[in-house]
């Protein structure tokens, strides 16, 4: 029997699963049904125990062609972890991936209640462990930190476009998803992949068509020096924003951020746009928003949560610009978004995207 | 876009009367949608030929027209009413092919009718073969590959083109009747003519045969702006090549990675927006389980069975949303009544595991062929929710009301392990896993039945652990394992021969679209072995709690019916003031609805499921009375485990139902019945057939529908039927009847225990009493009944009052009791009585409504 202790002091009891180690990390959850290994290998669950609200965990195994970075997490908390995985590219069970990885887990939890605690008292520290801790001060203590340097590439990166290569993307590593280097080779784009602390200066240098700004873990605005680097590059290049790319890119507009009380993460989050009045079912992975009324004046809302209605995407059309809190580029989640790549492209081609 | 303003009165088409593919569901849809109709300030008018609904209800609609459901009674209702919509995608396929018959001969134009929710175009394109192909052409979804042929000619060349085996789909029909699978030249020849017979419109689709890939759902909502969502996945365990219908299916797709699902999903959404469908579709998929191969299977541009299922199984109330959408509401303006705060552009987050069971009619038709394929067989289903797949699946097996509450099953015939599991039969689940416990591989059952291996290695650890646990006994932590495994403690008994067990309560978790995302309003319950209780912590309103026990899957002999009465039992306890709670397994009915009763619980009928729930709700009664024989059943456990039983009491019905006690009530006053008795072993019924003379009645106690009921005029036949019925085991004793041949006429009654109503008499002079038409020993539900009788003479309908008077009183009838009586030379006879809602009572009450 091995524990998760909430930051609240609730206890739940559950069976080891990954690395027998204990670990710290922030309680999330994630609502999506099917995509689990997407989510393990995604960079920006960096510094979180990420706790599946599906049930089934592990149905079909590894595949590793579908993972999406290097994971980053801290710990991995399921209800129940299939040990006999099947589909025709499964390769081994997810459980040797987790141990590989360092990745400690539990299973046998009771999940649900997990979620309701999360959703009345907000996100807390969790500590995965044998023994339950007398002293939860070091548990109270932890904050995800340096949460961007951890996880972004040290050595810039090409990635040749598939097919005719039409665009020269530059895009800024903040731990970024796999899907959105392939949703941009797809479209004939080279991307050249760079470390987050790449000056725009020797972004520019490059000469790119167009620069994007990726996904990636932790609290926005300890990444002082990043945004300085956006306001540089505002108005220089088309500019797309995913995810912390567009809270970054709110920052260096002088606009504002706030920790949501327990985030979005799952595959059904309806967006609204407000250009179109279309509602889209979209993939997110966030627990920060970016405040739309600390834009006005500099920016333009154009995309809403139809639930609690925070903001899910912003355009600066003075700076050829435009950045969305959801993922696009799916993986896992929803694939209806794809068509914002389009919109970049686009704008590099010098059409006007709004 | 807001409400369409103009639509001011819409006329809803029902799906007529039940048959295989086509069952309560529509009941269910049709009354959500008569209920958004009206909310919404619509003038409702409804035509459906079938009385046993809710939907036919006075305070459902505004005009009802229980008449026939052609063409051309539609447009004389439509002459006369003058809507300004026409509502028919919640009908099933019946109310479709009326509304593109209305519109193809103008109706629909001549008078102004808007066909709401798709157009009539998008209907086309999905329903018409070729047209769909060109529309899945056009946006580059593979079709499985295909020829129409409208002759016998022409569909023996189309399969030898394709290349055998192919399947053989009658275009424009229900549940695939009809259709099947050829495997050469000469089976092609009986199956494509018969396809062609079968089609109104002598058309069939040849079909490359795909058997063996993986059959997925996506149920789909599209809106007039062009919002889409996929509101569930569905996953069959049955490959291709078993109806939907027939196979167990899963919600969600449990075996697919994201990329595999997302390329459904994207598929699905894609296509019913080519279509340009408006409301709810059903899209099936094949896909090849060892690639990222797939091929469209088809659309079903409406709601449909698989809507109910996935309704039930998310929480998204398919029909109401997709009514709402017909009156011109985007899904965005639309709120999602579970959470009451999200709205219904989204796609629901399960954090459960959802396993649909099918009900067959084998056990009512011996002889028959269990195999199944393209064509429908099964009648009904009930559906289990669990947080793995083994519990949700043992919830459904012993929810199916089949005799079993794990999965060993004992082999329907001789033949060896492998030729059974290649048999494709009902039983094939219960195959499977005997396979499993001989040690047969997951590999090996995969080669034979295309079963997916998750669910087999599912299956073999289950298969695996009894084997250990008859071994060695129960150990340390083997309990809880099995509660998780979803085994009821009847059955550990019973295998694992244990006996102190400890006390076990379950916990209850709530389906409320979300996974907890959000609180939830309105959410339902299942149960599952430990963790949080969520039903517990539930805030109470304090008013006395009555639980209405609910009918179960629908079979031959229990239909929909018994939903209708006990729906009704709930609104009334409401009204009265009554906390209710219903449980109820079958998600094709109005009472699983979310907002039926105060409280829904999502579990099988079985008596420790059911006493886990009186433990949480401590209601001050349990109403047994309107469940059929699923709640009849369980009386007695409750009776016995000190449950207070409203309405007529345990003993009562165990004086109804138990020979003996019943004969000498009988006695008591003079009433004669048909000479009987009942019998344990073979040499008792040779002997009390013999004495009784031939032709006797031979049939179970204890069940309904007269089921494994039949008339034997031989000894030999009697021995061959008692031979049959003992291997099978029984409980309760064979009743062995004389046989007479004279008019059969069936009575309900109410009674308060004083004072006796026979609906109809007291104010009309018209007695609630039904005449068959057919002579006794045709079953009463199988017999053309008529309302009022019609040639019944004063003295007898005297002495049927006097007669259902005194047994309703004497057996302290409080409620309905039902009453079949017989006629012959001149007597009257009873044959039986049901201290409970019969079959009739809709009818009854329709009728009687239509008399006042």
């Amino acid at each position: 029997m091995a524990y998760l202790v909430l930051s609240n002091g609730k206890i739940f009891e559950g069976r080891r699963i990954g690395a027998p180690v204990d670990r710290v990390g922030e309680l999330v959850f994630t609502t999506g049904m099917e995509g689990y290994l997407e989510t393990l290998t995604d960079p920006s669950y960096f510094g979180q125990i990420v706790t599946h609200t599906f049930p089934l965990i592990g149905n079909y195994g590894v595949i590793e062609e579908d993972f999406e970075g290097k994971s980053a997490l801290f710990g991995y908390i399921v209800r129940e972890l299939c040990g006999h995985p099947s589909n025709f590219r499964s390769q081994y069970a997810l459980n040797d991936y987790l141990v590989r990885q360092d990745i400690p887990g539990l299973c046998g939890v009771d999940t649900r209640q997990i979620v309701r605690i999360t959703r009345e008292e907000g996100v807390m520290n969790a500590m995965i462990c044998d023994r339950i801790p007398q002293d939860l001060s070091a548990l109270k203590a932890f904050r995800v930190l340096s949460a961007v340097q951890s996880v972004t590439c040290k050595e810039k990166k090409e990635y040749p476009a598939l097919g005719e290569e039409k665009y020269r993307v530059a895009l800024l590593d903040y731990g970024a998803k796999r899907s959105i280097i392939r949703s941009l080779q797809r479209r004939g784009c080279r991307v050249t992949v760079w470390p987050a602390d790449t000056t725009a200066e020797a972004l520019l240098k490059s000469d790119p068509d167009g620069v994007m700004l990726s996904n990636g873990p932790g609290d926005p605005k300890e990444n002082v020096a990043c945004i300085e680097e956006i306001k540089k590059l505002l108005g220089q290049k088309p500019l797309f924003g995913i995810c912390l790319g567009h809270q970054l890119t709110a920052l260096a507009m002088g606009g504002d951020t706030v920790k949501l009380k327990y985030g979005h993460r799952g595959g059904n989050q309806p967006v609204k746009d407000l250009t179109t009045g279309r509602t889209w079912i979209t993939s997110q992975n966030h627990g920060y928003a970016v405040v739309a009324d600390s834009l006005k004046g500099k920016g333009i809302e154009t995309f809403v949560n139809a639930n609690d209605g925070s903001c899910e995407g912003m355009a600066y059309p003075e700076k050829n610009c435009f950045t969305v809190q959801f993922h696009p580029e799916a993986c896992s989640g929803p694939q209806d978004t794809g068509f914002l790549f389009d919109r970049f492209i686009d704008m590099m081609g010098g059409k006007d995207h709004a | 876009m807001p409400k369409n303003a103009s639509i001011r009165k819409v006329l809803m088409i029902g799906s007529g009367p039940i048959v295989i593919g086509q069952a309560a569901e529509f009941d269910y849809a049709g009354a959500q949608a008569c209920r958004v109709l009206r909310d919404e300030g619509v003038n409702v008018v409804l035509v459906n030929s079938n009385p046993a609904t809710i939907m036919t209800d006075q305070h459902l609609a505004d005009e009802i027209y229980l008449e026939p459901l052609n063409a051309e009674t539609v447009r004389r209702i439509i002459e006369k009413e003058r809507p300004d919509g026409l509502l028919a995608g919640l009908g099933g396929q019946t109310a479709l092919t009326l509304a593109m018959q209305l519109s193809r001969d103008g109706t629909l134009a001549q008078y102004g009718v808007r066909l709401l929710g798709s157009p009539i175009e998008a209907i086309e394109k999905a329903e018409d073969r070729e047209q769909f192909r060109d529309t899945m052409r056009r946006i580059g979804q593979p079709c499985v590959p295909s020829e129409i042929a409208e002759t016998l000619t022409d569909a023996l060349a189309a399969a030898q083109k394709i290349g055998y085996p192919v399947i053989v789909r009658p275009a424009y029909t229900l549940g695939g009747s009809g259709g099947g699978i050829a495997q050469d030249e000469s089976e092609m020849k009986v199956i494509a003519q018969a396809g062609l017979d079968a089609s109104p419109i002598t058309q069939i689709l040849v079909e490359k045969c795909i058997s063996g890939w993986k059959e997925i759902e996506f149920e789909t909502m599209r809106d007039a702006l062009g919002n889409v969502i996929a509101v569930c996945s569905m996953e069959n365990v049955d490959p291709v090549g078993v109806h939907t219908g027939d196979s167990v299916v899963v919600a969600p797709a449990l075996t697919l990675s994201d990329k595999e699902y997302q390329m459904l999903r994207t598929a699905s959404l894609k296509m019913i927006e080519a279509i340009g469908i408006v409301g709810g579709c059903n899209c099936q998929f094949a896909l090849n389980p060892d690639s990222f191969e797939y091929a469209v299977i088809e659309v079903n541009p409406r709601v449909s069975r698989s809507s109910a299922l996935a309704s039930k199984a998310t929480g998204y109330p398919i029909a109401k949303i997709t009514t709402r959408i017909a009156l011109g509401y985007t899904l965005d303006e639309i709120a999602n009544d579970i959470t009451g705060k999200t709205c219904a552009c989204f796609e629901p987050a399960l954090d459960y595991v959802v396993v649909k069971f099918p009900k067959w009619p084998f056990d009512k038709f011996h002889g028959s062929s269990r195999r199944l394929g393209t064509q429908m067989k099964a009648t009904g289903e009930v559906m289990a929710i669990g947080q793995s797949f083994p519990e949700a699946l043992m919830k459904a097996v012993r929810g199916a009301e089949i005799s079993l509450d794990t999965l060993n099953a004992p082999a329907v015939s001789d033949a060896d392990i492998f030729t059974r599991l290649a048999a494709q039969d009902d039983r094939r689940l219960f195959t499977v896993f005997e396979a499993l416990k001989k040690g047969i591989t997951p590999d090996e059952i995969f080669e034979i039945t295309r079963i997916d291996r998750w669910f087999l290695y599912q299956l073999q650890g289950m298969a695996e652990l009894e084997t250990r646990i008859q071994k060695t006994g129960l150990m340390e932590g083997d309990y809880a394992q099995l509660k998780r495994l979803g085994y009821p403690d009847s059955a550990i008994r019973r295998l694992f021969g244990a006996n102190d067990l400890p006390a076990w309560p379950f916990s209850y978790k709530m389906v409320d679209t979300c996974a907890a995302e959000f609180a939830a309003e309105t959410p339902y319950f299942y149960s599952c072995p430990a963790g949080d209780c969520e039903s517990r912590a539930l805030k109470r309103s304090g008013k006395p709690v009555v639980i209405v026990l609910g009918s179960g899957p629908i079979r031959i002999g229990q239909g929909i019916e018994f939903d209708y009465s006990s729906v009704h039992c709930v609104w009334t306890l409401r009204e009265m003031g009554y906390d209710v709670v219903i449980i109820n397994n079958n998600p094709e009915t109005v009472s699983t609805d979310y907002d039926t009763a105060d409280r829904l619980y999502f579990e099988p009928l079985y008596a420790e499921d059911v006493m886990k729930i009186i433990d949480v709700e401590k209601p001050i009664g349990v109403v047994v009375a309107f469940g059929g024989q699923t709640a009849i059943k369980l009386t007695k456990f409750l009776d016995e485990h000190g449950v207070r039983i409203l309405g007529t009491s345990a003993e009562s019905i165990d004086i109804a139902e138990d020979r003996e006690r019943f004969d000498k009530l009988l006695e008591q006053f003079g009433i004669r019945r048909p000479r009987g008795m009942g019998v344990r072993t073979l040499e008792e019924a040779v002997s009390v057939a013999e004495e009784l003379g031939y032709p006797v009645l031979l049939r179970p106690s204890y069940v309904i529908g007269g089921q494994n009921m039949t008339i034997s005029r031989t000894k030999e036949h009697t021995v061959a039927y008692m031979e049959k019925i003992l291997a099978g085991g029984i409980d309760n004793p064979v009743l062995i009847d004389q046989y007479l041949p004279g008019i059969e006429l069936e009575v309900d009654v109410i009674s308060d225990g004083t004072d006796v109503l026979i609906p109809g008499i007291t104010d009309v002079l018209i007695p609630g009493i039904m005449e068959h038409i057919e002579r006794a020993g045709i079953h009463s539900g199988d017999s053309i009944a008529v309302y009022p009788p019609y040639n019944l003479n004063d003295v007898f309908l005297r002495k049927i009052c006097d007669c259902s008077e005194k047994l309703a009183l004497a057996l302290g009838t409080k409620g309905l009791v039902n009453i079949q009586y017989l006629i012959y030379n001149n007597e009257l006879y009873v044959i039986e009585v049901n201290p409970r809602a019969s079959r009739t009572v809709p009818y009854t009450t329709m009728n009687y409504t239509l008399l006042k």
